[in-house]
């Protein structure tokens, strides 16, 4: 079996994943913050703690203003829809996935909001001075794809403040965490949404976001948080203003495990070693006669996730992942719930194969995709 | 329960959870407790301190406090934040 869809989910997980999901599960089980007994406490603190960490690794250091969600989708419409108000104006990119198009289309239809979607490279690079002719006076925020589940491409921002100003920074990190480093500071960024499951090895059902001191989001959900029960009003406080019923305590647990893997393991190594695998499986896939790899090439200096779409001429993506799925091969095909994307990249409607190897992928694992992929295209 | 305690009463699990952050740094010594129904109808955790060591309110000073009382054993009273 070859997992090469690691941009959907990681998989498989370290052990220190499954360590802390099944300490929890196993040893703690309370509900956290809601009783005064040992277990909730202790399930609190695995929130406080996983909290603390995450906030660390993105560079911030206000933990409460780190929101956890079920994932990277919610994180994006807390932002958006608690942020948005009619006649609002927002400048996106032309490489956005759903989860930022949905709720900006929903907004626009239903409150009054309007967007400017900026377009992209085929490679899938924005070049920042692109913003600078749709910025408006009520532009209230820019969301940009941190970095593309499509190709793979990461977006430079330096710079962004020089041509925005200190319009809001929303940015998609879904794909970067944990394969880049997120420096918040570094980055400009004011709102910053992410998933769990991907690069930073939780199991499914977690996200978060983090929303910078000054940035007032309306919640999405009301309801019990432990805190100030007496009253009907929702409070104010964070991080329980954005967070309310029993949070995925087992998911979260999980996270506080892929961070203690990351950990000690150390980012850069991570980094280095996908950016390895990513030249490796370029190449492979380079070499093999009629497939068109998309992106991953152009001018000036240019940063790719180790996420590779491909096609090989003459056959749809969806021929070619069953064939590989016959050989127990796993990617992804089809247009990534990103249509805006691969309109960009030239591969709408069609869409294209998705190889994204993982921190645990092997080159062996590579070798024999490639020459899986050798013989398809040979039929 | 020893006589002569302070409690602290936070806005939220996460405030309690940074100041036992700060009171384990500062080897304090310190409970965390229900919070006492007399003092609030609040379903979460409170901080007891031994004692009213001043200097811990410094070392809290990032972080809210809802509610500062001290008890003798038999009353709490309300102490200026």
């Amino acid at each position: 079996m070859i997992y090469l869809d690691n941009a959907a989910t990681s998989f498989p997980k370290p052990s220190e994943t499954l360590d802390y999901l099944t300490n929890f599960v196993t040893n703690i089980g309370g509900n956290p913050g809601r009783s005064g007994h040992t277990l909730s406490l202790e399930a609190a603190r695995i929130i406080f703690e996983a909290r603390e960490k995450l906030t660390a690794f993105i560079g911030m250091r206000e933990s409460e203003r780190l929101i956890f969600t079920q994932n990277g989708t919610e994180s994006l419409n807390m932002a958006l829809l608690g942020l948005l108000k009619e006649n609002d104006h927002v400048i996106t990119t032309t490489m956005e996935h759903n989860s930022v198009m949905r709720p900006l289309e929903f907004l626009r239809s239903t409150r009054g909001i309007s967007y400017t979607a900026v377009t992209c490279s085929r490679e899938g690079f924005l070049d920042l001075d692109d913003l600078r002719p749709v910025m408006k006076g009520n532009t209230r925020a820019v969301i940009i794809n941190h970095g593309s589940n499509v190709t793979g491409a990461v977006q430079s921002l330096e710079g962004i403040r020089e041509v925005i100003g200190d319009t809001l920074v929303i940015l998609d990190a879904c794909q970067t965490m944990g394969s880049v480093p997120v420096d918040m500071e570094e980055l400009k960024a004011d709102i910053l949404c992410f998933s769990g499951h991907k690069s930073l090895f939780s199991v499914q059902g977690v996200g978060a976001l983090y929303v910078r001191l000054g940035i007032s989001l309306t919640p999405l959900k009301f309801g019990g948080t432990g805190s100030k029960s007496e009253s009907v009003e929702h409070p104010l406080f964070l991080p329980d203003r954005y967070e309310c019923g029993t949070p995925n305590t087992p998911g979260i647990a999980s996270l506080l495990g892929g961070l203690t893997f990351i950990a000690r393991e150390g980012l850069s190594v991570i980094v280095e070693r996908k950016q390895a695998l990513r030249r490796k499986l370029l190449e492979g896939l380079r070499s093999v006669d009629g497939v068109i790899v998309y992106g991953h090439e152009g001018k000036g200096p240019r940063a790719y996730l180790p996420i590779v779409a491909f096609n090989i001429e003459g056959k749809l993506p969806s021929e070619v992942g069953y064939e590989l799925n016959k050989r127990s091969i796993f990617v992804r095909v089809g247009l990534h719930c990103s249509p805006v994307a691969h309109q960009t990249i030239g591969t709408f409607p069609k869409g294209t194969l998705r190889a994204s190897p993982g921190y645990f992928t092997g080159e062996d694992d590579l070798n024999t995709f490639v020459e899986a992929v050798r013989e398809i295209a040979k039929k | 329960m020893p006589k002569n305690s302070v409690f602290l009463l936070f806005h939220t699990i996460h405030d309690v959870l940074r100041a036992e952050k700060i009171m384990k740094e500062r080897s304090a010594a310190y409970e965390l407790v229900p919070v006492p129904r007399n003092l609030s109808s609040d379903c979460g955790m409170a901080i007891r301190l031994d004692d009213d060591p001043k200097d811990i309110g410094h070392y809290l000073s990032g972080i809210q406090i809802a509610g500062r009382f001290s008890f003798d054993g038999a009353n709490y009273k309300r102490l200026d934040p």
